[in-house]
């Protein structure tokens, strides 16, 4: 178990858009929330390793199969929502985070090993 | 002194042109300088298609538009003739009383009109049909004609007969021999070409001799065409105009006059790298005999000059005779004739299907023993053509059932294998072998594709359809599909997800996820729906309930996504037409928010550097003053272009700026398959370079010469014709249906270029769509882009209206003030430049975030 002191509060879940990403800052960083269509909200670092720029929230959201994915908006390389593991390049991933949804509010914790 | 040769083309018209630009491409002019002369006052035109003449204006025929090779060393000088050779002093005579000496000399004169030696041959408006200028003067005469006779019902007398009804004149047709086109179809084809045309409204008479033709004074010199009087009628057919169209005569005078030698039936006679008997003369084209027999289509008279050119360069090349397969649209309808149509192979069979209540006619000419197909003929329907001509040339055996070949496509489809060796392009020569090695190794997944590396079906196009087969099969063969769903969401093309749609009224992604696709759609069908969506609904991109997550990159916050996760803005300036005050507030924007602005290829103004949550604000500035933000981006038009045209212009000859307002202004929203960029240029000088756009608008003294198709790019494509010298409205209506068809039926990410390509008919189905309502949906059409015009309205403005769309723009949902640290600038030639991080850069946890209580 996580304590509930490692994960913040970012946003209401009513604030996120289904199928869309939001930007927060988490601990001085960067981090991508996407609400996907069935209400799970998944956390991602922001920066694209490809385009070197902080804009992972800003892509489609979809699927691939059955995995829920990102696709970067500059290049298009799609990232699992889940893992953060890029799907068309295997040795690439961003960070994956925590994520709760607890009375309505969003909260991100660490870094998914 | 110079070591340099000088090569005379006596002639300028396709042949003579093609050899020029063969000799141009060859090299031949690092050793020779080239000289034609040209008699008639234009230089070369594409003659095949002369009676568009009247449609598109003589401009638009041209080969050579100002007269001017890129070559300097090859020049050509019209409204010249060269008059007489004297092949000992190597000198050729001219009409303006000069003489020219040469080292080669290339003989390029063509074919005359042949007029029948009838009584009345010279009376006024009695014409022949083979220049424009002959098509200028039936023009005139046509304006007070009420009937007019076509005397030859060939190939050409029908275009003639074509040309004459377009101008509204009461038209017949008059052949000798018992049916219309006897050289190339047979009794009963010839009779179900003639019912076609009889329904179009003209009047064929067959099996007639002319005996004389009536005047109206009687011994006056220049009376006029009154009727027309046939051997064994006694009633005399009432006629204003007469059109010679009875074959054409190979021009040698020049030859038999310095003693060349000619072939028995006319022609100068030529060995087959087409010298003629005085070395240092050769003679290629329509005026030439290869072999003693004279070639009336133009293809073969092309692969002379190209042959001629080798034989100049030392090269192998031999002219072997030429395949005279034809296949031709006349009036509407579909003819084709090839190999042996009249079956004189000894014990050659004839298999036969005939509808006459659709009109459609078809033989096939089979060898004795039933394996291998000598010829046919196709009347009505000509689609079979494609894959019947090779079988043919090839050789290769027939189908069990060879009846399927001709069949109604919905009774049978043939398969058939055939060898590599066979020819599929007949026109570029390109072996089946070629085109599949291409496919494969190429790995080439559409036909535009296959045209572009291997050339087959550039020329005539009438061997697309083969290619489409060809490419279904090798990429079966090699297990891939020729899969046409746009993503694993969806198994439909775009076209078919548009028409789905459409029929369905969907209006949000869910509901067309729901009723056609599977899981939650990815990068490539949400923009593709959202696109399609908003041509057909024109709602808010960023509408939340339909279409605001599905917006690709740019589009999702309405700007240009840059490298360093900054944006541009690109604010629209119609045609590219600015006042000092608008450049002004351009100017303190980019100044006040410390933008980078470089100015565009599509005459507007970039500012690029703007963070995502300052966009708003700029947007509202550039809203105050009177701007829109401008699409830059998306799958929507980009600009009008425009050069500055006749108000200020001393060479315009339209108010070009003007019109590309009205153009940019109308469009402007539009959601298409792929960008759209369009120019207007207010003469031919074409300095909007309109040419290079999806649609370019080109004044002349008349009014507009609209072209499409075209673009800049990777894979440049210079615009066709569409339609010449049209009014205004009929401009806005011909373009509103070209755009929205494209917009309902191409791909996705298909320029309009690549859309003709691969339309079934390229430009000429365009032009039945769009010119002539083939489909009957030139009204629909209209009403869909009346509809997008109407419901335009400024995006930009409509977000920063909205709290809930602005809600989009902050840099973080639990800290909007803290600017993302990410994004960083140094400076560069006085202006900012982006600075990228190779790890993700962290502002450390110092500052205080949370979700807003």
């Amino acid at each position: 178990m996580t304590k509930t002191a490692d994960f913040i509060s970012i946003c209401r879940l009513e604030q996120l858009e289904r199928e869309r990403g939001a930007t927060a800052l988490v601990a001085g960083h960067a981090v991508a929330i996407f609400r996907t269509y069935d209400d799970q909200v998944f956390a991602l670092g922001n920066y694209d390793p490809f385009s070197k720029s902080s804009v992972i929230a800003r892509g489609i959201v979809g699927t691939r199969g059955d995995i829920p994915f990102v696709a970067s908006p500059v290049y298009k390389q799609a990232f699992d929502l889940r893992t953060g593991a890029c799907l068309d390049d295997a040795g690439v991933s961003v960070p994956a985070y925590e994520v709760r949804v607890e009375d309505g509010l969003v909260l991100v914790g660490p870094r998914k090993r | 002194m110079s070591t340099r040769k000088t090569l005379v083309v006596a002639g300028h018209g396709m042949v003579g042109h093609r050899f020029v630009q063969a000799a141009i491409e060859r090299g031949l002019t690092e050793r020779y300088d080239v000289i034609v002369y040209g008699e008639e006052p234009r230089e070369a035109y594409d003659r095949v298609a002369l009676t568009s003449y009247y449609e598109v204006g003589a401009d638009a025929l041209s080969f050579l538009p100002g007269g001017k090779y890129e070559d300097p060393r090859a020049v050509v000088t019209l409204n010249t003739e060269v008059t007489a050779i004297d092949r000992e002093a190597k000198t050729v005579a001219l009409s303006d009383g000069t003489t020219q000496a040469y080292d080669v000399l290339v003989l390029a004169t063509g074919a005359a009109p042949f007029v029948p030696p009838v009584p009345g041959k010279d009376l006024k408006n009695v014409f022949v049909y083979r220049t424009i200028e002959d098509l200028q003067a039936i023009e005139e005469a046509a304006k007070t004609a009420k009937a007019g006779v076509v005397i030859g019902g060939g190939l050409l007398g029908l275009e003639a007969a074509n040309a004459l009804h377009k101008l509204e004149v009461e038209t017949h047709v008059v052949e000798l021999a018992p049916r219309l086109m006897a050289v190339q179809v047979d009794d009963a084809g010839g009779a179900t070409l003639k019912r076609h045309i009889e329904k179009l409204g003209l009047t064929v008479h067959t099996g007639v001799m002319t005996e004389f033709i009536d005047a109206d004074k009687d011994g006056v010199e220049d009376g006029k065409v009154s009727g027309l009087k046939f051997k064994d009628v006694d009633e005399v057919l009432p006629a204003d105009i007469v059109i010679f169209s009875a074959g054409i005569r190979p021009r040698d005078q020049l030859a038999r006059d310095c003693g060349l030698e000619v072939a028995e039936r006319g022609g100068i006679l030529v060995s087959p790298n087409m010298q003629t008997s005085d070395e240092s003369i050769y003679a290629i084209g329509e005026c030439a005999a290869p072999g003693g027999r004279m070639y009336g289509l133009v293809a073969p008279g092309y692969t002379m000059a190209e042959v001629a050119v080798d034989a100049l360069l030392e090269g192998p090349g031999e002219f072997l005779g030429a395949d005279m397969s034809t296949k031709l649209k006349l009036m509407g309808v579909d003819v084709a004739s090839f190999g042996d149509a009249f079956a004189t192979t000894e014990g050659a069979l004839e298999l036969v299907y005939s509808d006459a209540v659709a009109g459609v006619y078809k033989k096939l000419v089979i060898s004795e023993d039933c394996t291998k197909l000598l010829g046919g003929i196709l009347v009505g329907d000509a689609s079979s053509y494609g894959i019947l001509r090779p079988m043919v040339s090839s050789g290769i055996a027939l189908p069990e059932n060879p009846e399927d070949l001709i069949l109604p496509a919905s009774r049978g489809t043939a398969q058939i294998g055939m060898p590599d060796e066979a020819q599929v392009c007949s026109c570029m020569n390109v072996t089946k072998g070629e085109i599949c090695k291409a496919i494969h190794d190429e790995e080439l997944t559409d036909v535009p594709a296959i045209k572009q590396c291997t050339k087959a079906g550039t020329v005539c196009g009438s061997c697309t359809n083969i290619l489409k087969n060809l490419l279904t099969e090798e990429m079966e063969k090699s297990g891939k599909a020729v899969d046409k769903s746009i993503c694993e969401h969806f198994a439909y093309s775009r076209q078919e997800l548009f028409d789905l749609i459409k029929i369905g009224q969907l209006k949000s992604f869910d509901a067309v996820v729901e009723a056609h696709g599977t899981g939650r759609g990815c990068d490539i069908c949400k923009p593709a729906i959202a696109s399609i969506l908003a041509s057909q609904f024109n709602g808010h991109v960023l509408d939340n309930k339909t279409t605001g997550a599905l917006q690709d990159t740019n589009d999702a916050y309405l700007a240009n996504l840059q490298i360093n996760g900054t944006y541009s803005v690109v604010p629209r300036i119609p045609g590219g037409e600015i006042t000092p005050e608008k450049l002004i507030v351009i100017g303190e924007v980019a100044r006040d928010f410390n933008l980078y602005t470089k100015i565009t290829g599509g005459q507007r103004i970039d500012m690029f550097g703007a963070r995502m949550e300052q966009l708003p604000e700029i947007w509202k500035r550039l809203v105050d003053a009177g701007f829109e933000s401008g699409h830059a981006y998306g799958k929507s038009l980009r600009t009008v272009k425009s050069c500055v045209g006749s108000e200020w212009c001393r060479y315009g000859v339209q108010e070009s700026v003007a019109m590309a307002i009205e153009l940019e202004l109308r469009y402007r929203g539009l959601r298409s398959p792929h960008k759209l960029k369009g120019g207007v240029s207010g003469c031919a000088r074409e300095c909007a370079e309109a040419r290079g756009k999806d649609f370019g608008v080109i004044a002349t003294e008349k009014g507009w010469n609209l072209y499409v198709g075209g673009n800049g790019g990777a894979v440049p494509a210079h615009a066709q014709l569409l339609a010449g010298d049209l009014s205004k409205e009929d401009l806005l209506k011909y373009l509103d249906r070209f755009l929205m068809y494209y917009v309902r039926t191409a791909d996705r990410l298909q320029r309009t270029s690549t859309w003709i390509d691969q339309l079934d008919g390229g430009l000429d189905r365009v032009k039945e769509i769009v010119l002539h309502d083939s489909l009957g949906l030139g009204e629909e059409l209209e009403n869909e882009m009346a509809r997008h015009v109407d419901t335009y309205f400024d995006e930009w403005k409509a977000t920063i209206e909205d709290p809930e769309k602005v809600a989009r723009f902050v840099s973080f949902i639990n800290a909007p003030g803290t600017p993302d640290p990410n994004i960083s600038f140094t400076e560069d030639r006085g202006q900012i430049r982006p600075v990228t991080f190779d790890e993700p850069v962290s502002l450390g946890s110092s500052i205080p975030v949370g979700a807003p209580q």
